[in-house]
Order: structure tokens, then C-alpha cells, then sequence
């Protein structure tokens, strides 16, 4: 790989610190380098960088504004809970406080293009400005002309500005409907393994070698690269787990070369965190615990999926479980199911071939307050009042999200709820009051 | 206040300066109140007996709490404390949001107690910059960070597209508002804790802690997650992520159902970024159970609750919603109603003033206890000439009214201990012949006597098939019991009982006896349990062997055993008689089940019917009253269209009801029947109907059909 970035206009030394800086992505970096330009050159009026998770984008952004101190702001979307936020963190690190301050209260568009027209004249750009948009997927929900304002801001403040967006998705999920200035795309691959393998490599344990390190790495990639491929967690992973690498090496038994006996003693250990501490099961804290602990203690630390069971009053188990079969049982089916003496159904009419074991796979069908209440009171095995804490005990069941609500809120004439909860959880619900749900149930007819 | 003027206009009345004064807590309690004398004493009582209650309970939760905060606290401790190492590890490791989720249970209305203590006791220990937010305020992201910022600076916050924020500008130079941002919260804190520090770093904070306190963390809790809208709380935790570093966040979620809603919530991208740990409180069945431990089954309060009483307060938690708070809730409740509606409550007080206040009473009081249940039959077993006295002499009634006080407290003294004893010695037994926790016990007991249960004789046979080393413990367990207790029955019961174990203890040293003889005969029945047999026949042969047994002969242990129950039986049959059996047992037992059930429990739909049904019940008009069930004709319009309306089938006519209507409203108005205007449908009349449907749409009685343009559909059946 050509090592070095070369583009005219910056600092040689400089170049080569940012090419340091960022391990297997030479390419992307000097892509960009060269779109840049030199720093008193226009530069293209938009950039769009797409890339999954973690493939390095605002890092690589970073470095080079950082590192070529480049004016620039960088803001990420998701903070900003308004567009005053975004105008005001671009105005501020550009012209300085009072510029943002010069702001009215919820500012517009033309508000900022204004006050920057009117700071950028006062103080007009000697090297390009750089504003760096990170999720820039969000933009999407904000105001409809934000993002084509956004692509051809250098026309429209007449001022040498770039702005650069970063995203996660592709472009084409992004043009707007009445058609936009065109960014240019730049996208950045994954990580390969190879390129992971040598930027984890890199942040060795300072007190022990460099081949050490790499031969974990080479482990722990082995096991975690088939599911996940973020730098971030891969880095946080390797700090958890290598102090159980080394502990043979502490006890003496083995040696740093020998790589064989040093996997035999980590693999189950990261298979077990693959399970426990990747999925947040246990917390990092509780996980370097449990390290510590005699392996026959490891038991006691119950991860948080283990403890599914859930108390509820009577009632709200009964109201559940009516919920639970209005859901998956076809209201035509009701008659059969809980009115006494029901006469006679043909079976063959009764028993639809599509509609049969299809139920549960389409999952649950909404239903109104009425059939609930109706299927509650036949399945609860005492006389019932209907009471307002009946009523009320639907509404937590709701907010517990056991329940969902479909209609709309405002209508309070006749709410229609889903059931919320999965088959184990409403039979383990319907085992502890003895009501067989599974005989209730079309599906299991 | 009136106007004599005739011309019609707006009329000003300024509000009278007396009218202004409100009404304290006491002037409510005493309007109304049945015998006024002594309702001020009464309100005082009741208010001192609350406090008290609430004091107590209070105590108890922070006690029950104790366990998970101070687990929670070392949690938070422990996460600022890490966050400062500056090793390899520490280094490399993606810096994580510490986040304990705390499941607390489905009772969410106990939930407030226990966060405001959390929150006191970091604020204590920990770190002063706690906010807690709710679901409800936070509908969207500006919302939630407002809220976070708002309660951690203590200043309003701008969001800038908020109508609300026009009053907020008056003060606006005072209070200088602040962006909705939480870079606006970092430089805050880096503020705030470098002046905290150059000035007088831990001058208010003892010493020890200094060290963490530093950098105190951030603690927002988020009371109900499942309340939270997913995408909210998935973005606030990507934005608190990206300021990690420079600020100390750390997160409390409040779980009502179970961790997992974690998982459902937050997808792995989210999820990653947080260092979650689990911690679990008490549950809430245990809770109520020491409620009612320390609360109901103490002579701590003379206050009582009858059996049916706690029967409704019980079901509604068992039922309906597990809440603690409300069940004391509830007790209030009794509690006002008790000291409200009962005037002898003057007595239900402690010993020293109850029997002061004895010695006060006046005539009519003293009338009203012979009016009292429990005295009338007190006095049918009375000699005669007694009889005689107590019925007439004032102060001859009053000693006997102060005996008869103590004899009520000497039997709650009673009643406590035995009822515990008998709950140990019962509630491992298989199957739970008297309930596995005594609070069912207690409410068997409160109903009856409970030795002519027949649970408490299969609980008995079971107890009398027990093996010795268990038994010996089960009954050690009861001798602790009554060591508690001071009053001298308890104490010489615990005499015989030391004296039982004592014996039981010999035999043990005298146990080298010869074999029982009896082994032959045993050993057939024994074999004959090897075969297969369901659980009753089992016992069947069980209780038959002990028969065999018994009718050979018995061995020295057995006799014992037979022995240790036979004192168990008297003491429960001479202590654990129901109250109502007691004489006076009505000033200190609340027993009206019915008001508790009304106001804890409302039925809206079933009075809504009442009221249509019977309007006589609410309107006190006697023209309204009819015997047979049925309305009569000068009903209100609205009861003769429900009545018409339960008299037709799922889809209604409107014209016919109409027609209906107009009959019978012309019988109201008096009209001929034979005349031609009888029944005939005027404007008046229509109208009239229209508005009563309306009203009746309106309560959700019928809704409009498309099946049939002329007519409704009904909504409801049946009686309720």
C-alpha cells in the first residue's frame, strides 16, 4: 500500500501523522484529500460519505480536520432536537460566540443564511469551511428543505464551504421527491478481517510483546468475527478478556509462544462472553467479576433475558389471557369457545383449512374493548364486577406493554388493544391461575 | 345576595369576606359527624393514630429498601470510582453508560416511595446532580432533555419552537435560560465542579468519599421505562453516549414487568452502549406480608379491622393491584370511617386514656352501649339483679365498661402470640391446610372459631403424624413467640411448653429402650404403602397405621406428641375466639365492608344503571318511589327511554320507541286515555326523546347502526 498522502498545499509532515493515524483507510483518506482540494481552493458543495457501523468515517473526517486544522464544525444530527441547534453550533465554532448569539429565537433557514452572509463578509474564508453532519439519516425527518439547502449551501452564502454528510445508508434513500442538487458519493467498505486483525494490533498491553497481542487478537477475531464487525465493541471485547488470556502466563504454566495451550485455555471463556457479555446479558463490570470468581460460583450471575417471570394481581392475568386469546383466536370461534351451550357447529364449517395453525404465525389481530371485557368475564372463574379498577387494570396493562393499543388514543369510544406477549409467557401466566389456555386456542385445536 | 331589579343583566357579586374562610381537615370530620360532643377528641385520636401508621410504615419500607439502595448506591459508587483509573484496560474499554436496572414489580403506585427515597439517599451520599423523569412528560426528545436539564441546573430551559415559553420572557433576564443541549450540561458541570472544588472541596461532604466525589456523577432516573417511547429513549442514550467522556452519566431504569423489556426496547447498536446490572427488589406479596405483620396482627394499635373488612382491603391488592400504598391507603380509609361514624371510638385508644375517657362519658353514651350487640348479650348472662344495675346505673356501668376494656386488650394480648404459634406449627404442613401465610390464618380466625374448621382437624392430624425432630423445632419456634410476650397467661403457657421440651429432650437420652413390640403389626400396613396409591388414599392408610398404632400401644414419644397438641388446641381454643365474641369489641372494630368496597372499588356502570333503574335512590323524590322495580311514569325522560329500551331486542326501532315514549309520558301529564290527543307525539314530546336517546348515546347505552337507517343498536345486556 502506498503509505504516504500526498496532496499539495499541506504540510508533508503533517500528511504523514494523519496517514499513521489511520490504519487501512490510505485510500479513503486521500479520495477525500483530493477532494479537498488545497485549503484556499473552492471545494465540491457537498460530500456524502456512506458506510456501516463503525467502518471509520468520522474518524477518518476527524483526523484530517483535526490534524490539518482545517476550519470546521462538526455536528451530530441526532442532537439536534432543533434546527437552531445546528445553526448555532456551526455559527459558533466559525465566527465565535457572538455571531451565535445573534440568532433569534427559533431561527429559520434564511435566518442563518443571513447572519452567515453577513459574519462570512466581515471575516470571509481564507481556507475552505468544513461542516460535518454525522447521521445524516435523520436529516430526513427534519424540515423538507433543510437537506437540498444543506447540499448547495456554498451557492447560497457565497462563501468556500464544503458540507460534508456522513451516513449509514445509501443516498438513493435520501433524494427527496422534487429532485436536488447531487452530492458526491464516496463510500467506505468494511473493515476486512485482515484490516481488523491490524488495527486491533495496534493497541497493544504495554507490558507484553507485540506477537503476544496479535496471537489474541488472531483468537478473538477467530471467534467473534462470524458476528460482529464493529471496531468499537471488537476493542472493548479484547480489553475484558485479556487479563484471562494471560493468567496461565501469570501462573507459569505456559509460555508466551505457545499459542496452542493458550487457545485451548480462552476459547470456551470468549464463547461464554459471545453469550453473556456481547448480548449485555451481564454488564462489563459484573462480567470482569465473574472472571475473578472460582468457576464454580459462575452460576450466580443470571443474565437479564433469564428472568422473564412477572407477577401480576389476578385480574390482570385473566385480562391478559382473554387479550391473548381475542388476539389468536377468530372472533366467529368465540361462540364455540365460551358460550355454554353453544348447539351445534359443523365441524367442517368450524374448522377453515387456511385459517387453521395460521394464527399464530400471522400474529396477533386487534380487537375492541368489548369482545375482551366478554371472553374476560367467561373465562374468570368467579362473578366479576365491573369495577373501575377493571377499566384501569387495561390501561397499565398497556403502559406495562403487555398490551398495545391500535386505535388511536383520541378515541376513547371504542379502543381496540393487541395482545403484546409471546405463547411461553401466557402459558406460564395461565399455570400459575390452572386455566389451559391451550384448550381455548384455535390453533392447537 | 339577591337582586331585586326586574331588567335582566350581568350581575357582579364580589364573594363575601366569611364565605373565604376554608375549611380546616377538623371542621370537615365534624360536620356531619354522629355524636358531636366528643368529635373533637375523636378527630385528634384518629389524626394521632394516623400519624403514628404512617410513621410506621414509612420506617418499614425505608427498611425494606435498605437492601437494593444501598446496592444501588455501591453500584453508582463503584461506576465513578472506576471511571478514574488510567490503566491499559480501563483505557482501551469502550466507555459504557453504567445503567442499573432496577425491577421493581407491576405495582406501580409504590414505585414513587422508593424512587424519592433512592434519590434522597444519593443526594445524601453520592452526588447532588439527580434527576428523575417520568414517560408522561417526555413525549418527544426535546421534551425529555428539557426535563434532564431543568431539574439538574435549576433554571428554565428554552426549547426554541415552545409556544408555551411567552410568560417565561418576562423573567427571562433574571433566570438566563439556556439551550436545550446537553453540551450546555457539560460546560455546567465542568463549571460547577471545578468552583466546587478550587473552593472547598469536600468542606460539606465527610472526608472518606471525598476521593469519588471529585467527579460526581450524573444520575438520571428514568421512573417507568416501558412508558418510554423507544426511539426517544434510543436517541437520549446515542446523545449521552457521545459525552461520556467528558460527563459522568449514569442511568437508573425503573422496570415494572421484567429486564428483558430492555432488550425489547433497545436494539444491540443501543444497547452496547450501556453497562447494565440488575438488581431486584423485594417483591410486593412479601411486602404487604411484613405490612401486615408489623400493622394489623400488633397490639401496637388499637385500631382493628373485622374480618370482612380485611377480606376487601386484601382482595383488592390480591386482585386488582398489588399495591402496597394502596392497602394502607385503605386502612386509612376504616381509620376516619371508624372515628367518623362511631361515636364510642372515644375508647379506642390506648389503656391509660381509654379508661379515662371511660369515666367521661356522658348518659347518652353510656345508652349507646347498652344499645351495642355484644353488651346486650354481655347482659343476658348476667344475674338478674345485676342485669338490673347494669341497665340503670350509670356509674356501676362505667366499672364495669373499664373491666370490660381491659379484658379486650388482655385478649388481643392473647390473640397475637397463639395466632403465630398456630401459624408456624401450620404452615409448612403439605398442601396448606390453613393457609401458607397468616394472614389467612388471621382472616380464618377473625371469621370464626377456627378449631370447629375442618381444616384446622385435618391440620391437627396432619401435626400429629409429625416426626419428632421436626415438631421439637416447631415448637421451639412457638416458645420464642411467646417469650415476646409479657402478659401472664402467655408466660405460663411458655412454662408448659419449656416443661414439653424439656421432656422431649429426655427421651432422647432415654431412648436406648427395647424395641416396641408393636413392629410386626406395623410392618403390614407398611407393606401394604408400597403399592401405588394417589395422595388421599395415602393418608387414608397413614391415618389408619396411626390408628393400629394408637390402639396398641403407644410409645413414651407419641404420648408426648399427643400431649404437646392437646395444650397447642387448648391454648388456641381459649385465645383465638373471633371478636365478635368479645364484649365491646365494636369501638375498636371497623366493620363496614360495604363503605370500603364503595370508595376503593367504584362500580361507575353498575350506579349509572342504579340511578336509571331507581331514580328514587338519588333524587329522594317520593313521587319516584314504586314498589314492583318498575319506573313510574313521572320517572325523568331519560329513565323511561332506558326502561323502554331493556324491552327491545339488539336493534331498535326509533319510531316505536317514540310512540312508547309519548304514552307514557301522556300518562305522567295526567291526560284522558280515551281522548284523541292521548299519546299523540307533539313537538315538545319529540324533543324531549330526542334528547333522552342523545343522553343515552351518550353513556354508552346505544350507538347508531348503519344496518338500518331508522334505528340504534343496543350495547348492553344482562343485569350488569
Amino acid at each position: 500500500m502506498s503509505a504516504l498522502l500526498q496532496q499539495p498545499g499541506y504540510e508533508e509532515e503533517r500528511l504523514q501523522t494523519v496517514s499513521k493515524k489511520l490504519p487501512c483507510r490510505e485510500v479513503q483518506a486521500g479520495m477525500l484529500l483530493s477532494l479537498m482540494g488545497q485549503p484556499h481552493q473552492y471545494s465540491y458543495p457537498s460530500i456524502f460519505i456512506y458506510g456501516h457501523q463503525s467502518s471509520g468515517k468520522s474518524h477518518v473526517l476527524n483526523v484530517l480536520l483535526k490534524e490539518l486544522e482545517l476550519p470546521h464544525a462538526t455536528v451530530s444530527f441526532v442532537e439536534c432536537v432543533s434546527v437552531a441547534l445546528l445553526f448555532e453550533q456551526v455559527l459558533l465554532s466559525f465566527f465565535g460566540c457572538d455571531a451565535a448569539s445573534l440568532l433569534p429565537r427559533s431561527p429559520s433557514l434564511s435566518d442563518f443564511v443571513r447572519i452567515y452572509r453577513q459574519q462570512s463578509s466581515q471575516s470571509p474564508a481564507k481556507q475552505t469551511r468544513y461542516i460535518v453532519m454525522e447521521k445524516a439519516e435523520l436529516l430526513r425527518d427534519s424540515d423538507a428543505n433543510l437537506l437540498p439547502a444543506l447540499l448547495r449551501l456554498q451557492e447560497l452564502v457565497e462563501d468556500n464551504v464544503t458540507v460534508i454528510l456522513l451516513s449509514e445508508i445509501v443516498w438513493d434513500r435520501f433524494r427527496p421527491n422534487t429532485g436536488c442538487f447531487e452530492p458526491l458519493l464516496l463510500h467506505f467498505p468494511d473493515y476486512s478481517k485482515g484490516e481488523l486483525q491490524h488495527i486491533l494490533a495496534q493497541d497493544r498491553n504495554p507490558s507484553y510483546s507485540d506477537e503476544f497481542y496479535s496471537a489474541y487478537i488472531n483468537i478473538l477475531l477467530g471467534v467473534f468475527y462470524s458476528v460482529c464487525r464493529d471496531l468499537r465493541e471488537l476493542r472493548h471485547l479484547a480489553a475484558l478478556n485479556f487479563s484471562k488470556f494471560c493468567e496461565p502466563l501469570a501462573e507459569g504454566k505456559v509460555k508466551e509462544t505457545d499459542t496452542h495451550k493458550l487457545w485451548r485455555n480462552i476459547e470456551p471463556h470468549l464463547k461464554k462472553a459471545m453469550q453473556t457479555v456481547y448480548l449485555r446479558e451481564v454488564s462489563s463490570l459484573q462480567w470482569e467479576q465473574m472472571q475473578q470468581m472460582e468457576e464454580k460460583e459462575n452460576g450466580a450471575v443470571r443474565g437479564l433475558s433469564a428472568h422473564t417471570h412477572v407477577e401480576l394481581p389476578y385480574y390482570s392475568k385473566f385480562l391478559l389471557i382473554a387479550a391473548y386469546l381475542a388476539s389468536f383466536n377468530p372472533a366467529r370461534t368465540d361462540k364455540r369457545f365460551f358460550v355454554k351451550h353453544h348447539g351445534k357447529i359443523k365441524k367442517t364449517n368450524f374448522l377453515k383449512k387456511n385459517e387453521k395453525t395460521s394464527n399464530h404465525l400471522l400474529g396477533p389481530k386487534p380487537f375492541p374493548l368489548d369482545r375482551l371485557l366478554a371472553i374476560f368475564y367467561s373465562v374468570v372463574d368467579s362473578r366479576v364486577a365491573p369495577t373501575a379498577s377493571i377499566f384501569s387494570q387495561i390501561s397499565s396493562l398497556v403502559t406495562l406493554q403487555l398490551l398495545t393499543q391500535v386505535s388511536h388514543g383520541d378515541q376513547i369510544d371504542a379502543p381496540k388493544y393487541k395482545c403484546a406477549v409471546s405463547m411461553d409467557f401466557i402459558c406460564a401466566i395461565s399455570r400459575t391461575v390452572n386455566f389451559e389456555i391451550i384448550k381455548y386456542l384455535y390453533d392447537f385445536l | 345576595m339577591s337582586t331585586s331589579s326586574v331588567s335582566k343583566g350581568c350581575f357582579v357579586f364580589k364573594p363575601s369576606a366569611k364565605k373565604k374562610k376554608t375549611l380546616s381537615l377538623e371542621d370537615h370530620f365534624i360536620h356531619g359527624c354522629e355524636g358531636a360532643d366528643e368529635s373533637k377528641t375523636r378527630f385528634n385520636q384518629c389524626q394521632d393514630l394516623w400519624d403514628q401508621i404512617k410513621t410506621d410504615t414509612e420506617l418499614l419500607q425505608d427498611e425494606l429498601n435498605t437492601k437494593i439502595l444501598d446496592s444501588l448506591l455501591d453500584f453508582t459508587r463503584k461506576c465513578s470510582s472506576t471511571r478514574q483509573h488510567n490503566d491499559w484496560a480501563s483505557h482501551m474499554r469502550a466507555s459504557e453508560i453504567p445503567t442499573a436496572a432496577l425491577v421493581l414489580g407491576v405495582n406501580v403506585p409504590d414505585h414513587d416511595m422508593t424512587f424519592q427515597s433512592l434519590s434522597e439517599l444519593l443526594r445524601q451520599s453520592v452526588t447532588p446532580h439527580v434527576a428523575s423523569v417520568q414517560a408522561k412528560e417526555c413525549g418527544a426528545l426535546k421534551h425529555l432533555i428539557k426535563r434532564v436539564l431543568e431539574r439538574l441546573l435549576g433554571t428554565d430551559v428554552t426549547v426554541d419552537d415552545d409556544e408555551e415559553e411567552e410568560t417565561e420572557q418576562t423573567s427571562a433576564p433574571l433566570h438566563k435560560s439556556v439551550h436545550c443541549s446537553l453540551s450546555t450540561l457539560c460546560d455546567w458541570y465542568t463549571m460547577n465542579t471545578k468552583k466546587s472544588y478550587s473552593l472547598t472541596p469536600g468542606k460539606k461532604r465527610s472526608s472518606p468519599v471525598k476521593d469519588d466525589l471529585q467527579q460526581p456523577p450524573i444520575v438520571i432516573i428514568f421512573k417507568d421505562l416501558e412508558a418510554f417511547n423507544a426511539r426517544v429513549l434510543q436517541d437520549f442514550i446515542l446523545i449521552c453516549s457521545r459525552y461520556i467522556e467528558r460527563l459522568p452519566l449514569m442511568f437508573i431504569f425503573g422496570i415494572a414487568t421484567s429486564p428483558s423489556t430492555i432488550q425489547h426496547m433497545l436494539p444491540h447498536s443501543v444497547s452496547s452502549l450501556l453497562c447494565i446490572e440488575l438488581f431486584q427488589s423485594l417483591s410486593c406479596t412479601q411486602h404487604l406480608a411484613t405490612v401486615i405483620d408489623k400493622l394489623i396482627l400488633t397490639t401496637h394499635f388499637p385500631f382493628k379491622l373485622n374480618g370482612k373488612v380485611m377480606q376487601v382491603l386484601i382482595s383488592i391488592f390480591l386482585y386488582h393491584d398489588f399495591s402496597v400504598r394502596n392497602f394502607i391507603k385503605g386502612v386509612q380509609l376504616a381509620l376516619l370511617e371508624h372515628f367518623h361514624s362511631q361515636p364510642l371510638s372515644v375508647l379506642c385508644c390506648r389503656k391509660k386514656e381509654a379508661l379515662l375517657n371511660v369515666m367521661q362519658l356522658g348518659h347518652q353514651d353510656l345508652e349507646r352501649i347498652r344499645q351495642l350487640p355484644s353488651f346486650k348479650r354481655y347482659v343476658e348472662k348476667q344475674e338478674p339483679q345485676e342485669q338490673e344495675h347494669l341497665l340503670t346505673d350509670d356509674t356501676h356501668l362505667k366499672e364495669v365498661c373499664r373491666r370490660l376494656i381491659k379484658d379486650l386488650r388482655k385478649y388481643h394480648k392473647h390473640y397475637y402470640p397463639t395466632l403465630r404459634c398456630l401459624h408456624t406449627l401450620t404452615s409448612s404442613l403439605p398442601r396448606y391446610p390453613l393457609g401458607k401465610q397468616i394472614r389467612e390464618l388471621h382472616l380464618i380466625c377473625l371469621e370464626k372459631n377456627v378449631w370447629e374448621n375442618e381444616e384446622y382437624q385435618s391440620a391437627m392430624k396432619l401435626l400429629k403424624m409429625m416426626a419428632k425432630d421436626e415438631l421439637i423445632s416447631l415448637l421451639k419456634k412457638c416458645a420464642e413467640i411467646l417469650q415476646h410476650s409479657k402478659s401472664k397467661n402467655m408466660k405460663s403457657a411458655l412454662l408448659l411448653l419449656e416443661a414439653m421440651l424439656a421432656k422431649f429432650k429426655q427421651l432422647d437420652t432415654v431412648v436406648a429402650e427395647p424395641p416396641p413390640p408393636a413392629e410386626e403389626s406395623i410392618t403390614s400396613p407398611v407393606k401394604n404403602l408400597q403399592k401405588k396409591m394417589d395422595l388421599f388414599q395415602l393418608q387414608k392408610a397413614l391415618l389408619e397405621m396411626n390408628e393400629s398404632r394408637r390402639s396398641k400401644k403407644l410409645s413414651p414419644f407419641e404420648v408426648l406428641r399427643n400431649e404437646a397438641l392437646q395444650f397447642i388446641d387448648s391454648l388456641v381454643q381459649s385465645h383465638l375466639s373471633p371478636p365478635e365474641s368479645q364484649t365491646l369489641y365494636e369501638v375498636c372494630y371497623y366493620s363496614s365492608s360495604a363503605t370500603v368496597r364503595r370508595h376503593l372499588n367504584a362500580a361507575p356502570r353498575t350506579s349509572i344503571q342504579a340511578a336509571l333503574n331507581s331514580p328514587f335512590y338519588y333524587l329522594q323524590n317520593d313521587r319516584l318511589k314504586s314498589e314492583d322495580g318498575s319506573v313510574s311514569n313521572a320517572a325523568p325522560d331519560i329513565c323511561i327511554v332506558y326502561k323502554l329500551h331493556l324491552e327491545c331486542g339488539r336493534l331498535i326501532n326509533l319510531f316505536d320507541w317514540l310512540e312508547a315514549f309519548a304514552t307514557v309520558v301522556s300518562a305522567a301529564e295526567g291526560n284522558d286515555p280515551d281522548s284523541d290527543s292521548f299519546g299523540k307525539v307533539d313537538d315538545v314530546k319529540h324533543a324531549r326523546f330526542i334528547r333522552a336517546v342523545s343522553e343515552l348515546e351518550f353513556l354508552g347505552f346505544i350507538k347508531s347502526t348503519k344496518q338500518k337507517t331508522d334505528h340504534v343498536a343496543r350495547i348492553t345486556w344482562g343485569g350488569c
